[in-house]
């Protein structure tokens, strides 16, 4: 099918190989293949080149439009040039892989090194545009008297006379002209422009704030329905400097750590994010207010880590040894029902255990009719730590004990009988052999499970949103906070402000962190290289 | 436990009907244990079960005083806590990150594992390298890169189904592609070659000859991707801020409050909620317990 459509191709329009690669022996060369190809890159490129000019036009930075087009053509290299035909199947995934996680790692890169926080979210360009727009009032402020006109669509139209001069300016939602006005206004101007009295002015004055009267540092302000006072803008911008000045008291403001600030030390805000070089990593080690939380945090979350897998590991074990006697009656349904708690969505579990051990709950009741007082294990450090490495066992033991499951049955038999024979207990027989035989297999996975305990946000936020929460510092950083959460917290928590510039900076740390843990792994992986054949 | 000495064949192979005293022991304590352990396994599962029929809302009683349906019809005619809509959401993210997923996966694994190309080995060894960041690590860059995506192409800006499922989608090469380049492997080249000599282009050897025969392992990966998606709280937390669109994870997040008054309130509808929510993938895992482990133990999904 696919030949003959090619055949008849060839046979209609033979003139059209010039273009294109010419018949390869391994590929054959083939014409439907080769449309399909041009109207998919042409499609692309369209895109692709529209993105580049929408960034370019809003962003005013040629950085990501030239990247953005230089992916472009490389997609467009690799889709026609035969040689490339193996990376055409890896096209789709690496472009993913670019956009969403190689280009996100190094832009937490970058907003580590600025200072993008409350109060320092917007651009500098954007911080400027909006000081400009204030506005004050001279101390010799000229009180124009206004006429408003207004055509059949709604426009308006206004005259402003300067009383004392006989200067004019005509106004509407374009901006603002000079205008040579006769002593008497006329009732009418082009375009369709009626007078409107004072008093129906008036009416409209909603409408008028949206004209803009502006021009230069001129903006005139409506007052009333025939009048409107002259104000001035408030600040000018000095791009080469990069200063600010007010131009009501003659202060120059500078830019420091993306602040407007005088020289007397007066802010202006908001502030803008700007390059803050080695500040935030400085902050976490010298900065009181965030170090002791962070090494707070930091401990905490490699003891939560070490012990959810010492726990899981060891609880699973224990399962899979119980299961794995020969004799147990109903082995089969016990293994169903131990594994459960694995098949449940961690964050479902996580949220019904919160509920079990709230103080309302069975748990908070259990207490009070024990001990005659509810105990809230929310409210407690340790007791919180407590619950939550519970809740950990809880849920990931069973994957620990189907895997040791496995790993035992390959155990040999004989090792033990020999074992045996030489006159081992079994106790000593569990930690000389079975431990270390299994320790073997399962040990990358256990450090897996390590990483992955070091990141697991869900059960933290979930179960104690990292509370109870530390009064003794300003970041918003809880008693059982683990990294990942902190850095949550930091950068889109409520309550203490957003610093997306400590919280990028911290995922940093986190990220060295699992780097290194990796390269400690890969070292007992040997099956990788049996795939990388 | 000290005779184990004296009779060493019965440990190793037990034979019927003459079981010792001590190994009757062994076998009651181990039973003991296995029970116990079910007993706490399943405790929060019963409990759920019961609170999700009890219409006195009560967050202590393990045995309901009465049963009915009332929260299950209350979740229905809810409009406070869109439950249906909640887990509609997870399962159309989860269902087309999966797709996505599982399609660039099998493309990538394909080249990995049939073409010798110059940086195949690095290709594999990076791949591997990246997926061992989380992506979670770089959720405020993540925020950051939606916002400005939302301004060119609002489907795919934050607070959009769009922009979760890319950024889902976007960590699909990885332990996947391992996962799935070492099945490819385990098929004979020789049905290429074959399909070579009787004219088959590349993309008719995949799509007609090879993807057929990786379908067990492609139901595998399916599976375990659209549970790790179903299951991901952080990312959709960030992500989507209005109700309507949550997922289920950030609904019943939302719906048991952060403690208090209202954990009581709502407990029979969060308990109605999480079993509809639960029971699928409980169901699913259990049918597929061997494939499914066989995938996580070599690393299908992260962590």
């Amino acid at each position: 099918m696919q030949q003959t459509q090619s055949e008849k191709l060839k046979q209609v329009g033979p003139g059209g190989t010039s273009g294109g690669p010419g018949p390869r022996e391994r590929e054959p060369f083939n014409y439907t293949d080769l449309g399909l190809r041009l109207i998919g890159l042409a499609f692309i490129d369209g895109i692709a080149i529209w993105f580049a000019l929408s960034i370019y036009s809003r962003e005013n930075s040629p950085i990501i439009p030239i990247a953005l087009l230089l992916v472009t053509a490389l997609i467009n290299v690799i889709f026609l040039y035969g040689p490339l035909y193996p990376v055409r199947w890896l096209t789709p995934g690496l472009l993913m892989l670019l956009l969403m996680v190689i280009y996100p790692l190094g832009y937490n890169i970058y907003i580590s090194f600025t200072n993008n926080s409350s109060g320092h979210t917007l651009t500098r360009e954007q911080v400027v545009n909006q000081l400009k727009q204030q506005t004050y009032q001279p101390a010799n402020a000229v009180t124009y008297s206004m006429t408003v006109y207004r055509n059949a669509a709604g426009q308006f139209k206004v005259v402003l006379k300067n009383p004392t001069n006989n200067t004019a300016f005509i106004g509407d939602q374009n901006g603002l002209q000079p205008y040579t006005a006769p002593a008497t206004l006329p009732a009418s101007l082009d375009g369709g422009y009626n007078k409107l009295t004072p008093f129906q002015a008036a009416a409209q004055q909603q409408a008028l704030q949206n004209l803009n009267l502006r021009s230069n540092d001129l903006a005139i302000e409506i007052v009333s329905g025939s009048e409107a006072k002259e104000s001035r803008s408030k600040y000018s911008y000095d791009a080469g400097s990069g200063k600010l000045m007010d131009l009501q008291t003659n202060t120059v403001y500078t830019p420091v750590n993306g602040t407007f600030t005088s020289p007397d030390g007066k802010t202006l805000t908001p502030g803008f994010t700007d390059l803050a070089g080695f500040d935030n990593y400085a902050r976490v080690f010298t900065s009181g207010d965030i170090t002791g939380p962070f090494i707070g945090v930091f401990i905490w979350t490699f003891i939560f880590a070490g012990m959810s897998v010492f726990l899981t590991f060891s609880v699973g074990l224990g399962m899979a040894l119980v299961l794995n006697d020969d004799d147990l009656p109903l082995r089969t349904l016990f293994r169903v029902l131990l594994f459960i708690p694995y098949t449940i969505p961690a964050f479902i579990s996580s949220l019904v255990w919160a509920g079990l051990f709230s103080i309302v709950g069975p748990v908070g009741e259990g207490f009070k009719s024990l001990f005659g007082q509810g105990f809230s294990f929310f409210s407690d450090p340790n007791a919180a730590k407590a619950m939550l490495l519970f809740v950990n066992t809880w849920l990931g033991y069973p994957y620990m004990m189907l895997i040791c499951l496995g790993a035992l049955q390959s155990i040999p038999a004989d090792i033990y009988e020999a074992a045996t024979i030489d006159g081992a207990n079994r106790v000593q027989k569990f930690f000389s052999l079975t431990l270390p035989l299994l320790l073997v297999s399962v040990g990358p996975l256990l450090i897996g499970s390590f990483a992955f305990n070091f990141n697991n946000f869900g059960i933290i936020q979930l179960i104690t949103q990292g509370g109870p929460a530390d009064a003794s510092t300003t970041t918003p950083a809880g008693k059982t906070d683990i990294l990942i959460s902190y850095t949550y917290r930091l950068a889109f928590g409520t309550g203490k402000g957003q610093d997306l510039g400590l919280a990028a900076t911290i995922s940093l740390f986190i990220f060295i962190i699992i780097a290194a843990i990796t390269t400690f792994s890969f070292r007992y992986t040997k099956q990788l290289e049996e795939v990388l054949n | 436990m000290a005779n184990v000495k004296s009779v060493p064949r019965t440990a190793a192979v037990p034979k019927e009907g003459s079981l010792s005293g001590a190994r009757r022991m062994n076998i009651l304590l181990k039973l003991v244990i296995a029970i116990i352990a079910s007993i706490i396994a399943l405790y929060p599962v019963v409990y759920v079960i019961s609170a999700s029929l009890n219409p006195t809302n009560s967050i202590t009683d393990l045995i309901p005083g009465q049963v009915s349906f009332v929260n299950y019809n209350k979740l229905v005619n809810d409009n406070q806590y869109p439950v249906f809509v909640w887990l509609f959401n997870s399962i159309k993210v989860a269902a087309i990150s999966t797709l996505v997923t599982v399609t660039l996966t099998a493309f990538a694994a394909y080249a990995f594992s049939r073409f010798r190309f110059k940086g195949r080995r690095t290709g594999l060894l990076v791949i591997l390298l990246i997926q061992l960041f989380p992506n979670t690590l770089a959720i405020v860059s993540l925020y950051l890169l939606l916002l400005q995506i939302g301004n060119l192409v609002p489907w795919f800006g934050l607070n959009t189904h769009g922009g979760l499922i890319l950024i889902y989608s976007g960590g699909a090469l990885g332990f996947n592609t391992w996962l799935m380049k070492g099945f490819f492997d385990t098929i004979p080249r020789e049905l290429d070659e074959s399909g070579t000599i009787d004219g088959a282009t590349p993309t008719q050897i995949f799509f007609l000859i090879l993807l057929p025969l990786i379908r067990p392992i492609l139901a595998v990966i399916s599976i375990l991707a659209f549970i790790g998606t179903y299951a991901d709280f952080l990312i959709a937390k960030v992500m989507l801020t209005e109700k309507e669109t949550y997922t289920l994870a950030v609904g019943l997040n939302l719906l048991l409050g952060d403690g208090g008054s209202q954990r009581a309130s709502n407990w029979g509808l969060f308990a109605a909620a999480a079993l509809i929510g639960a029971l699928p993938i409980v169901v699913v895992f259990l049918i597929l317990q061997k494939q499914l482990i066989g995938g996580l133990t070599t690393g299908a999904v992260k962590g």
